[in-house]
């Protein structure tokens, strides 16, 4: 078990790090090493960011973005998961597509960002698309990899004391896949901050990536930082709440060193 | 029981067909233990498939209870080689599932599965995963899912053939000792020699790949059996039948490689 001790005695080392590197940034631009309009101090940072005038602003925006990420992170994962369900009960479908799928992992999907604003105007669905676009593809091929990876000798066995296709689904390949799938939804988590604040950034209204565009044609870089700051935070909750769903769920995962004991049969 | 006819099996590989089981028939009786025993390799888990349901045979039958039930799934309890338990569901929780999937009604399947676990002394590890059983436990637990399973008829294959020496000897009496108040019908695959001997109403010796039936030996041991069985002079003289049988055939596989 992870006690609080070897918690915190993990925890504390790079949190002193953070706070020297943040030091060391302050005292570059306190003893004016560099100039505070090129690189701002961290404290004029947060002084910025909770001035009066720019923190109602900046937790509008975090909201836009939080809103954005969620929505495309939570309808490209049930896409990614219905998909990669279908193509494996579907054998004759998955030939034709999985080559697809893997090869579309080598695009870079947000390139096609203008192409959804020309067919979708400025509005919150072409960001929410390309969000969920980007997030789909990941869950999709890390889903699928867990159901077909299913270990041979626990198939063998379920098959002869009686399961049906479905019943093999739902009891012993669903389950394998639980691991993998959590996999693929922390690498959307982080991608769907990405994608959301780089959509934001094309049509610079709402959210933290419009903010951020802004604040850096009007010159105020406390503020672009102030955004760049928040955006680390949410995409790194995002990733941290996933986490914590995956230990809820799996809860049967052996302590670490312990290998699993399954061998194919 | 189990009645298997002129059973032929062959898989296809990259240069042709390989004939794994050629011309198979043997007959399991009710409440009856019988032993299969051959070479590594010789076919016996595809055997096992084929009375399951899941593999066709080229030609021959599969007849359960009376009916033939070639190709179909569900009519047998099985143990399998490795324990395959599900590392998500506790101990409990796997045997209670098995028997749901078997056909039991879950509300007894998890009574049932308590008071066994109770009765073979796991009864503290009911809520526990499987990985932090050891060997042994997880057969056992792998023999009671089963054994509690409305099947007729039970499978067995190799279930002691990854344990330890002792624990294997241990398991061997436990099961016995199991079997011989229920007395389900057994068909049990092995490769030890004294396994069989020691547990088995008749032993069927299986030749080396493609597996044909060498030899039916009718074991003579009053039950219930005792554990110096092999004081018994009957029981050594058995074993040198049953291990002629299966050097010959081990030698004819040698010019394959
Ligand atoms: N699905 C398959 N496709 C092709 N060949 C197979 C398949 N399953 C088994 N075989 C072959 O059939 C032969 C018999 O295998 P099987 O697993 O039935 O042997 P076994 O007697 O159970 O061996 P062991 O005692 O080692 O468990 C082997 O040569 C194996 O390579
Ligand atoms: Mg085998």
């Amino acid at each position: 078990m992870g006690n609080k001790k070897s918690l915190w005695s993990r925890v504390w080392p790079p949190a002193v790090a953070l706070g020297a590197l943040l030091a060391c940034w302050q005292a570059a631009v306190s003893f004016s090493l560099v100039e505070e309009w090129v690189i701002p101090s961290p404290a004029g940072v947060v002084r910025e960011a909770f001035s009066a005038n720019v923190w109602p602003r900046l937790t509008e925006h975090t909201g836009a973005t939080v809103g954005l990420a969620m929505i495309g992170f939570a309808g490209g994962s049930a896409a990614g998961f219905g998909l990669a369900a279908l193509l494996h009960l579907l054998p004759g479908v998955r030939r034709g597509v999985y080559p697809l799928l893997i090869l579309s992992q080598n695009v870079p999907i947000v390139i096609l960002a203008p192409i959804m604003t020309m067919l979708f105007g400025y509005g919150l669905l072409p960001k929410a698309l390309l969000v969920m676009l980007v997030c789909f593809f990941p869950v999709c091929i890390a889903m699928l990899g867990g159901l077909s990876g299913t270990d041979e000798g626990l198939r063998h066995y379920m098959r002869m004391i009686g399961s049906g296709k479905w019943t093999l689904f739902w009891r012993l390949e669903l389950p394998s896949a639980v691991q993998s799938l959590f996999s693929g939804l922390k690498i959307a988590a982080s991608y769907s901050v990405l994608s959301a604040t780089f959509a934001e950034m094309l049509a610079p209204k709402t959210g933290l990536g419009g903010y951020m565009v802004l604040s850096t044609r009007g010159f105020m870089p406390e503020r672009a930082f102030a955004s760049a700051i928040l955006i680390i935070m949410i995409s790194l909750a995002l990733f941290g709440l996933i986490a914590l769903a995956e230990r809820l769920v799996i809860r049967w995962r052996p302590e670490k060193g312990e290998t699993k004991r399954h061998a194919g049969g | 029981m189990l009645e298997v006819n002129g059973l032929n099996v062959g898989f296809r590989d990259g240069r042709g067909v390989k004939e794994v089981l050629r011309d198979v028939s043997l007959r399991v009786e009710d409440g009856e233990f019988v032993s299969i025993i051959g070479p590594s390799g010789s076919g016996k888990t595809t055997l096992f498939s084929v009375i399951g349901g899941l593999l066709s045979p080229s030609s021959g039958e599969v007849r359960i209870g009376g009916r033939e039930t070639t190709g179909e799934t569900g009519h047998v309890a099985y143990m399998p080689q490795q324990a395959s338990l599900l590392p998500w569901l506790t101990v409990a929780g796997n045997i209670e599932q098995s028997l749901v999937i078997a056909g039991a009604e879950k509300g007894s399947a998890r009574k049932d599965a308590l008071a066994w676990l109770a009765r073979i002394g796991l009864a503290e590890y009911a809520g526990a995963y499987p990985h932090v059983l050891s060997g042994g436990m997880q057969q056992r637990v792998s023999f009671l899912r089963a054994l509690l399973s409305p099947q007729p008829l039970m499978l067995l294959d190799e279930p002691f053939g990854a344990l330890d020496a002792l624990t294997r000897a241990e398991m061997q009496k436990w099961l016995l000792s199991i079997w011989e108040e229920n007395r389900r019908s057994v068909l049990l695959v092995t490769h030890s020699i004294e396994e069989a001997l020691y547990l088995s109403d008749r032993i069927i010796v299986l030749s080396a790949s493609p597996a044909e039936i060498r030899d039916e030996i009718i074991v003579p041991f009053e039950r219930p059996r005792r554990e110096e069985l092999w004081e018994d002079a009957r029981f050594n003289a058995l074993k040198g039948r049953i291990y002629r049988h299966l050097q010959t055939s081990g030698r004819k596989e040698q010019p394959h490689g």
